[in-house]
């Protein structure tokens, strides 16, 4: 065995034996769970050949539609960890009472609530939105690909990377357990000695590069990259909502960059950014990074707002009702999200003049929201409905939302926020517009588009019976939180004494519970349809009698999305093509310019991962080497200038050809 | 059925679809802008900061104590010079004279070189000073600030001696000359941005 520890610590930094949570039994369990998972995939990768399959098609693929199916994946298997997560606190809260202390100890409890925090929000919530954007934006547009094709490779990876970083952190140390949004002092080193902050910062910085490039690469594609004659009020009301949410991305992520930079400088350095002594200032972190935090709600809620707008028209079959109004509405809420971030603190200091001007902010949000809310009920109004899973995910929103709308208000009075702050009543509210919100949102768009991404519907009846256990679980698990913090019980916390109180956290498990059938609902409705793909496949290419680009071409579309660049004349443009008899060119096909696949991404993506956990466990000499490997790759991807190509037109003509006949086939 | 004879048609068919090639607009141009611009933020938060801890000197030593304006001068000139320098080159690439543009951008580059060392020194008389960043919350905001702007200048560097390879190997194309322009926008950013540090951290340092 080795002897010299000086040695010992040059190789592996603080790693030791001890970093492994062996005293950890949920840990190990779910350890060898995930390595006879991991090695049955491995094994059938293997066993079916599908190594090179995957790296040619997938991994390096700079296509927007596969990538913004990779987010959907890695959003998906996130949300199991992180609702994992949320059914541990729940069912730790429903029995930790009196003399019972649960089955988590606090340090654990500590991690899973930061955890769950970090992992829905970063790495659930984002790569969905992100996701949802990357599939549609460009097939509504008109285009063939983003603006910068690699780099959204490069984007998808590092999130990718980002979410293994967090990941890594469950079986090799520790996770934060400082909350989700790591405040110093609590977060400073003299705090929080382990690596559990480290892996917060350095998994974060690592999803943040990608989120950034994200953002500039789709308001490019959006602005630059539109068909001839969509002007900007002629865009689909999606687009407008991802062009301001990334808009907002762009302008709040450098600002959690900067914030998570100077907190990593304060736990490396020794700085005095946000400690208590030598001139230190904490209220500076807490300001900062709800300068990010705000905007980045409604990063998330946005395109949300756009997916129930495609929806309601769609299955209204109608025209949005009043899409300037609309589309004002977004940009409102875009620049009022940077003038309310104070809200989140209400309480610590800032003076009743300060607390007054961001409540009426605040306030002021519900305005441009609320005519929303009147724009979809309108264009039901007389439309003729068509109770599909997505028009139900959309009505479950629409009450949903407006509840935790309106207790978003009450905390919006800073009064009335003094007694709630931190409290579960607040828990309930941000879940109310999360879940209400985006993740209804986000399974309206899944739903909605997933015939569009795979060529087949999902099944309807698990589809519908996933709704109803998420929309049913929802008021289950949170209505409980409203009349807890109502009664003043802080957030965070695993043990109660007051028995009173179980029955409350019983109904709230209960309903995570429900969740969990919800989630399991949905997953056997994707499984089902692979399964029944044959009765459910869409030949047509438009399932819903949808009304904008993205249902004129193919589903799944080929590569280069449309053969012909349309043109557009109207909003809504599908539903105009349709009503003013287009017809699908048959012939006349050219050669179509196209970008080549490119491995430099993932590589790129996976040096960072190394050089991120070399940071955490302080091991220099890996830092040094992955950082010198990191800016030669790059380096070294900039000496190719062979990016493009075109695809033949024997391939083209091939492809369309193939469509002609099954549309042919249809009419017959 | 055609267009032609649908009647729901109005007087003249409507064109759906472009029969020729389309070639939407570059994005380059716009995407680096927009890059930079975030990356703008990032250095407001760094003013910011500055902005609320620059007068907690913790009983250290305060901007009065340790600037030595005319070495600071003398460093914002080289950043200034090698500005116009790379306007210059700039021109060159205009009239598609390879020579001329390496040479000014060779001549940008050791001035950069001259920013980043004078800077490096700056930092080291500093630091023997017992000025070092964590010695108060003034100190900790003025290194990350300046050194953040150096990292940046240091990168463009090395961005530009890799253009300089990659024109020597394949001239003037028009991919070169939008990383030249790129480029371009980048190093004259982070002038702009050290005239701001110039006049908050420096000047109105040594003011008090």
């Amino acid at each position: 065995m080795f002897s010299n520890p000086d040695l010992l610590h040059f190789i592996f930094g603080r790693l030791s034996f001890d970093s492994l949570p062996f005293h950890e039994p949920i840990l190990v369990v779910t350890f060898a769970a995930v390595v006879l998972g991991g090695i049955v995939v491995l094994g059938a990768l293997t066993y079916f050949k599908l190594w090179g399959y995957l790296w040619r098609e997938w991994i390096t693929s700079i296509d927007h539609k596969k990538i913004g199916i990779m987010y959907i994946i890695l959003a998906l298997i996130m949300l199991l960890r992180g609702f994992a997560d949320a059914l541990m606190m729940r069912a730790q809260q429903a029995v930790s009472f009196g003399d019972a202390q649960g089955f988590l100890p606090p340090h654990h409890y500590d991690q899973i609530f930061t955890a769950h925090g970090v992992i829905m929000i970063f790495f659930v919530a984002m790569p969905l939105v992100t996701g949802l954007m990357n599939f549609v934006v460009p097939l509504q547009i008109g285009a063939r690909d983003v603006s910068f094709p690699f780099l959204n490779n490069f984007s998808f990876w590092m999130t990718a990377c980002g979410a293994a970083l967090v990941m890594v952190s469950l079986f090799i140390g520790e996770f934060a357990k400082t909350g989700w949004l790591a405040f110093p002092p609590l977060s400073d080193i003299v705090f929080s000695p382990d690596v559990g902050v480290d892996y917060y910062i350095w998994s974060l910085q690592i999803a943040g590069v990608g989120t950034l490039l994200s953002g500039v690469n789709l308001i490019v594609t959006i602005v630059k990259m539109r068909a001839p004659g969509m002007s900007m009020m002629k865009m689909p009301v999606f687009t407008w909502t991802a062009l301001c949410t990334n808009v907002l991305i762009v302008a709040s992520f450098p600002v959690l960059t900067a914030v998570l930079v100077l907190l990593g400088l304060d736990r490396y350095v020794g700085t005095n950014f946000f400690t208590n002594d030598l001139g230190g200032n904490p209220m500076m972190y807490v300001n900062l990074i709800w300068i990010w935090g705000h905007p980045e709600v409604y990063i998330l809620i946005l395109p949300a707002f756009g997916v129930f707008s495609e929806v309601v028209s769609t299955f209204c079959r109608k025209r949005l009702f009043g899409y300037s109004s609309m589309v004002y509405a977004t940009i409102v809420i875009t620049i009022l999200s940077y003038l309310v971030w104070l809200h989140h603190f209400f309480t610590m200091g800032s003076g009743a003049s300060v607390n007054a001007f961001f409540g009426i902010t605040t306030m002021i949000i519900s305005i441009p929201t609320g005519a929303k809310i009147f724009n979809w009920l309108f264009t039901m109004y007389k439309g003729r409905i068509k109770f599909d899973v997505p028009m139900l995910w959309t009505l479950g929103f629409m009450i949903t939302f407006v509840i935790g709308g309106m207790t978003g208000v009450m905390l919006a009075v800073p009064p009335a926020d003094f007694v709630l702050h931190n409290s579960l009543f607040l828990i309930a509210h941000f879940h109310n517009v999360i879940i209400g919100g985006v993740v209804f949102g986000m399974f309206a768009g899944i739903t909605y588009w997933f015939p569009k991404a795979f060529g087949f519907k999902l099944d309807a009846f698990w589809g519908k019976m996933s709704f109803f256990f998420w929309f049913v679980g929802f008021y289950f698990a949170f209505m409980p939180l409203y009349v807890l913090g109502l009664m003043g019980v802080t957030r965070r916390l695993s043990h109660f004494d007051d028995p009173s109180l179980q029955i409350w956290f019983v109904i709230a498990a209960f309903g995570a519970v429900l969740i969990a059938c919800g989630i399991g609902s949905f997953i056997l409705s994707i499984v089902t349809a692979v399964l029944k793909r044959d009765q459910l496949r869409d030949e047509t290419g438009d399932p819903w009698g949808g009304r904008t680009l993205e249902w004129s071409t193919s589903s799944p579309p080929p590569q280069y999305n449309f053969a012909f660049t349309p043109v557009v004349h109207d909003l809504d443009a599908w539903a105009d093509m349709k009503k003013r008899g287009f017809v699908r060119p048959t012939s006349g096909f050219m050669p179509i310019h196209m970008p080549k696949n490119t491995g430099a991404g993932f590589i790129l993506a996976a040096i960072s991962l190394i050089l991120g956990f070399g940071l955490v466990w302080h091991i220099w000499w890996l830092v040094a080497v992955s950082f010198i490997a990191l800016l030669g790759t790059a380096i070294a991807h900039t000496f190719n200038y062979n990016r493009d190509y075109h695809i033949p037109v024997e391939e083209v003509v091939a492809t369309e050809d193939e469509r002609t006949a099954l549309l042919a086939s249809q009419k017959a | 059925m055609t267009m032609a004879n649908n009647t729901a048609a109005p007087t003249e068919a409507p064109v759906f679809y472009l029969k020729e090639e389309h070639h939407p607009e570059q994005g380059t141009m716009l995407g680096f802008w927009i890059y930079l611009m975030s990356d703008c933020l990032i250095f407001a938060i760094l003013f910011a900061t500055h902005g609320v801890l620059g007068r907690n000197y913790a009983a250290g030593p305060s901007p009065a104590d340790l600037f030595d304006l005319d070495l600071v001068a003398i460093n914002t000139s080289m950043l200034l010079f090698s500005s116009i320098t790379y306007g210059f080159a700039m021109l060159q690439m205009a009239k598609g004279k390879i020579a001329g543009t390496q040479l000014w951008l060779a001549i940008t580059g050791l001035f950069g070189v001259a920013f980043v060392g004078l800077e490096l020194y700056e930092f080291h008389h500093l630091w023997h000073l017992g000025a070092t960043p964590m010695r108060s919350g003034f100190l900790s905001s003025f290194y990350t600030l300046v050194a953040t702007h150096g990292l940046h200048v240091s990168f463009g560097i090395i961005w530009l001696v890799t253009l300089m390879v990659q024109i020597g190997k394949r001239g003037l194309v028009p991919e070169n000359k939008r990383r030249l322009m790129c480029l371009s926008m980048f190093w004259h950013f982070l002038d702009v941005i050290w005239i701001g540090v110039f006049s908050v951290v420096y000047l109105l340092g040594v003011l008090g």
